[in-house]
């Protein structure tokens, strides 16, 4: 096993280049700090994965179970002899799992980043932001303790904050971060009253402790069980609430509306923050407090499955009436990351019960490079293209071949077809649904299907279509470049990303996944059933040959379509109007019965009590500066009734 | 009336002292203020001597401090006729209302 | 009534007679004449009671030194002939009262004092004894105070000499500006550079 300062320097690494390129680096020396980043992130790759060798295959096992290891354990806060906030690290096989997904997406980011942001006038402020943000990640997977993941919960959101909003001279881009935070924040609220009261119960933040104390029948469980708020017990609570937290995260409806207006930030940023990492900080934090979710409280589960379920099949209705690619590729992300949270609904704790779980690990690793890759590509086509929008593009397969054919094989993945990693990770969460509840089975297999349809509404729209013709270049986001042509699909850095993600998303399916990341460490042997995967497979290409037949031409059927589908469209075009319903709430309810009253109080009662004490004050310092006439003769008289005064009261009142 | 005492004397000093300090309150002029604080002492002097005399005659104290004072005195007119003149030569004239720039 | 009695009231008058006279004359050069006659009066009062060391010294530092120095002064900054401005009657009411309200109060309080002298044999105040004990380095001689007063009268000395210099003064920001035809003649010596 590696030793515990080489396994810390997994996250320190990027916190040095940030700290670096921060200080030093943005002024003295701005052209290296892409550079810097990337090696710092590279450094910490190699690290991970010899993390990950170890631990999966040289030191995790003990017997035939997965164990939970703390290398590194450091007392910070002591509350109370038994109430401590520790700073930890926590390998099992999720957070290593997750420590390559994080380290390995963030170095193809950063590289990428070198061609695609090359030229930006905040070049080294960008990789500084990224290294704050990787350096957040880890430490959040890493996390022992339930306040320990909330702080670096918390940085992953600042800097993605700061990310969304890294053009900041584009107000679509200032609100898009306000609202990512504002939203992310109540969340958050929610998440950090959740951890208040599970530490309150079982009288620990750490989680291994608290797993154990909160499942395991004792009285501490017997109290929270019973202990009952609403009709609910505490612990449902608590989870629910913590759930509410990696909800906002994870962007599961209704809290998804800043998702897609992240899609302001630079792509790479989308790739990294917004599509595989961070939003699955969500599914992670279901997974880390798995146990008590189902051991202890299945009806939190339900609420899980539930939402999970529903954000998946209305992300997908939305994403398929969006036209900025971005957008769309936000939406098949939140319909994911759905799949993933309905995965972990359904499933239960060990043995052949826990295939839900594992799936939803299976599908985050695997959705996390096909995602990642999407998002590149998508990248390398609005570099190329200047423009977000799918009707600025259209037969670019000739002019950009291997983009093209990367994202071929990434909606292939994200579909569902064999033998990409998305079918295999697909296909262990559609049986895990099918064998604990046949609606949501119902419900996750019409969304693979719309997936595809989607998926390759987008493909066929970005590839196929019309011919390519340089749209003139009104929307030019990357200012330097004035050829279209001249940089044909991009440099290098741009391309290889590209091509690695695309190895990966054909080949990450045919690991192993049940026998290295179960619910209970133990392995997990699922096999394949061909003949459950014909209905998914067989639907999910259905979607795409409508999808062929309808945008592999330009014609005027979709429109024709869209008008048939009348308010249904139109619906979904307007994201079913969940924007519009928090804006009522937030301006016509929250501002005018709470905001005007309270800024009324503000501004009269408590500025009034201010502004009185101010004048008061003013008043009474001209009346006192008078004293002070400057006239020698007026300070005599004062010193004189003075002396006089004290004369009287010395000498006849106090004898 | 009585044979001559020392309340009677300390009377003087203090009806001296008074005058010394209602001029120094009503006077504008510097200079007739120097002479207010001139008196002032003076009343001062007045009744160091006049303890002295009365009631510890075995001793040269009040003296003492009378030729101190007296000595204090002119170093002090002299310190302030230098700054009215001083004064009189920045302002041109040496009237106390007037040389007011010093306040707030 | 004798003689010493009549002798003391007539000193009396004098004092406080010319005191009262010199802060309410408003011909300054009169005023300054008033306060030598009250000044000669409290010397008087001291030869009254027999301290004539103490009343030469009153008539040459005051009378010979001060009120020459003060009528010098008059003439440097003013016309003598002028008179001067009365003071505002507000704050004469209001000094007039103060002062008369503790001349009663000090009055009163000094009346009921009952002063009762040590009664120890007289030390006689000639200058042979007091130049004695002042210079006096045992107990309870002055040596140190009289050191320490010469040493604030040479301050005192340079001092006058450091402000009443002529300087180089630059203008000033709110007077405007004004001549100096008045102190000319003194800041001849102190200021050589007058005449470069």
């Amino acid at each position: 096993m590696l030793s515990a300062s080489l396994i810390a320097l997994i996250p320190l690494l990027p916190l040095f280049s940030f700290t670096l390129i921060a200080l030093v680096g943005r002024k003295n020396f701005p052209g290296l700090c892409g550079i810097l980043g990337t090696l710092s992130l590279l450094t910490s790759f190699i690290l991970a994965a010899t993390v990950a060798y170890d631990y999966f295959f040289v030191a995790g096992k003990v017997g035939d179970t997965y164990q939970q290891l703390i290398p590194l354990k450091i007392n910070w806060l002591q509350f109370t002899p038994s109430v401590s906030i520790d700073l930890g690290i926590l390998l099992d096989p999720i957070s290593v799992m997750m420590l390559v997904v994080v380290t390995l997406i963030s170095l193809m980011v950063h590289f990428y980043s070198l061609g695609y942001m090359k030229g930006e006038e905040r070049y080294a402020t960008y990789y500084s932001y990224l290294g704050l943000f990787t350096f957040s990640m880890l430490g959040l997977v890493m996390s022992s303790n339930i306040f320990q993941i909330y702080m670096f919960w918390e940085l992953v959101g600042v800097s993605s904050y700061l990310l969304i909003g890294y053009y900041f001279d584009k107000p679509s881009a200032v609100a898009a971060s306000k609202k990512a935070f504002i939203v992310t924040r109540f969340a958050d609220l929610g998440f950090l009253i959740g951890i208040l009261v599970l530490s309150y119960y079982s009288g620990t933040l750490d989680f291994q402790t608290m797993i154990v104390r909160l499942t395991t029948p004792t009285d501490q469980l017997h109290n929270v069980v019973t202990a009952s708020f609403l009709g609910c017990s505490a612990l449902t609570w608590g989870l629910l609430l913590v759930f509410i937290g990696g909800a906002g995260k994870s962007a599961m409806f209704p809290l998804h509306i800043w998702l897609p207006d992240a899609m302001e930030g630079p792509t790479p940023v989308s790739a990294l923050i917004h599509a595989a990492t961070m939003v699955v900080a969500g599914v992670f934090l279901v997974a880390r407090l798995f146990p008590i979710y189902a051991l202890s409280c299945p009806s939190a589960l339900q609420v899980v499955t539930y939402v999970g379920a529903a954000s998946s099949l209305i992300a997908a209705l939305i994403a398929c009436t969006q036209t900025d690619i971005k957008r769309v590729l936000a939406y098949s992300t939140m319909s994911q990351i759905g799949y993933m949270m309905f995965a972990l609904g359904v499933s239960g704790y060990g043995g052949e019960h826990g295939l839900g779980y594992m799936a939803s690990m299976f599908h985050l690793f695997t959705h996390a490079m096909f995602k990642a890759l999407l998002f590149l590509g998508a990248g390398s086509v609005i570099h190329y293209v200047h423009s977000n929008e799918m009707k600025d593009m259209g037969g670019l397969r000739k002019l950009m071949p291997i983009t093209h054919i990367t994202f071929l094989v990434a909606c292939l993945a994200i579909a569902g077809i064999p033998p990409f990693a998305g079918f295999f990770s697909k296909e262990e969460i559609l049986q895990a649904a099918y064998h604990a509840n046949k609606g949501i089975f119902a419900l996750a297999i019409t969304t693979a299907a719309i997936t595809a349809f989607y998926m390759f509404r987008l493909y066929f729209s970005i590839f196929w279509s019309k011919t390519y013709h340089a749209a003139p270049a009104d929307h030019d986001a990357h200012g330097s470049h004035d050829d279209h042509h001249s940089h044909g699909e991009g440099p290098i850095t741009m391309l290889l990303p590209l091509l690695l993600l695309g190895a990966l998303s054909v080949g990450a399916g045919f690991i192993p996944f049940g026998k290295l990341v179960t619910s209970d460490g133990k392995a997990l042997i699922s096999e394949m059933h061909i003949t459950f995967s014909i209905a998914p497979v067989l639907l999910a290409t259905a979607g795409i040959f409508i999808a062929l037949s309808l945008y592999k031409k330009e014609n005027a059927t979709p429109q024709r379509i869209a008008d048939g589908m009348g308010g249904l469209y139109r619906a979904a075009y307007r994201k079913f109007y969940i924007d519009e319903l928090y804006l009522f709430i937030t301006k016509k309810i929250v501002f005018n019965l709470i905001g005007r009253p309270a800024a009324w109080i503000d501004r009269n009662i408590i500025d009034g009590l201010m502004n009185l004490l101010a004048t008061v004050t003013g008043k009474i310092s001209l009346l006192i500066k008078q004293l002070q006439s400057g006239k020698l003769q007026d300070y005599a008289a004062y010193y004189f009734a003075g002396v006089m005064g004290l004369v009287v009261v010395v000498v006849y009142w106090w004898r | 009336m009585n044979a001559i005492g020392l309340p009677q004397i300390l009377f003087i000093s203090c009806a001296l002292f008074f005058i010394g300090v209602y001029g120094f309150l009503t006077r504008r002029n510097m200079i007739t203020m120097l002479m207010s604080v001139e008196l002032i002492l003076n009343s001062v002097n007045i009744n160091f001597v006049a303890f002295n005399k009365y009631l510890f005659a075995d001793k040269l104290d009040g003296l003492f401090f009378t030729l101190f004072i007296i000595t204090i005195a002119a170093a002090e007119a002299a310190v302030a006729i230098a700054i009215i003149i001083n004064l009189y030569r920045n302002y041109n004239t040496i009237d106390v209302d007037e040389v007011d720039t010093m306040k707030f | 009534m004798n003689a010493s009695t009549i002798i003391f009231y007539l000193l009396a008058a004098i004092i406080v007679g010319g005191g009262l006279m010199a802060v309410t004359s408003r011909k300054i050069f009169r005023s300054a004449v008033y306060l030598l006659f009250s000044l000669i009066g409290i010397a008087g009062l001291y030869f009254y009671l027999d301290y004539e060391f103490i009343g030469a010294v009153q008539i040459v530092v005051y009378v010979g030194g001060i009120v020459v120095l003060i009528i010098f002064s008059i003439f440097l900054t003013q016309g003598s002939g002028e008179d001067m401005k009365k003071p505002a009657l507000g704050r004469a009411v209001f000094s007039a009262l103060a002062a008369a309200f503790g001349c009663a109060l000090t009055m009163l309080y000094i009346n009921e004092q009952g002063f009762t002298p040590n009664g120890k044999p007289a030390l006689e105040p000639s200058a042979g004894n007091i130049g004695a004990q002042m210079l006096d380095t045992a107990e309870h001689g002055y040596i140190l105070p009289f050191e320490v007063v010469s040493m604030l009268l040479l301050a005192a000395m340079i001092g006058c000499i450091v402000i009443a210099i002529k300087i180089k003064i630059p203008p000033h920001p709110i007077l405007p500006e004004k001549d100096d035809i008045n102190i000319a003649e003194i800041n001849h010596e102190f200021a050589p550079e007058m005449e470069g």
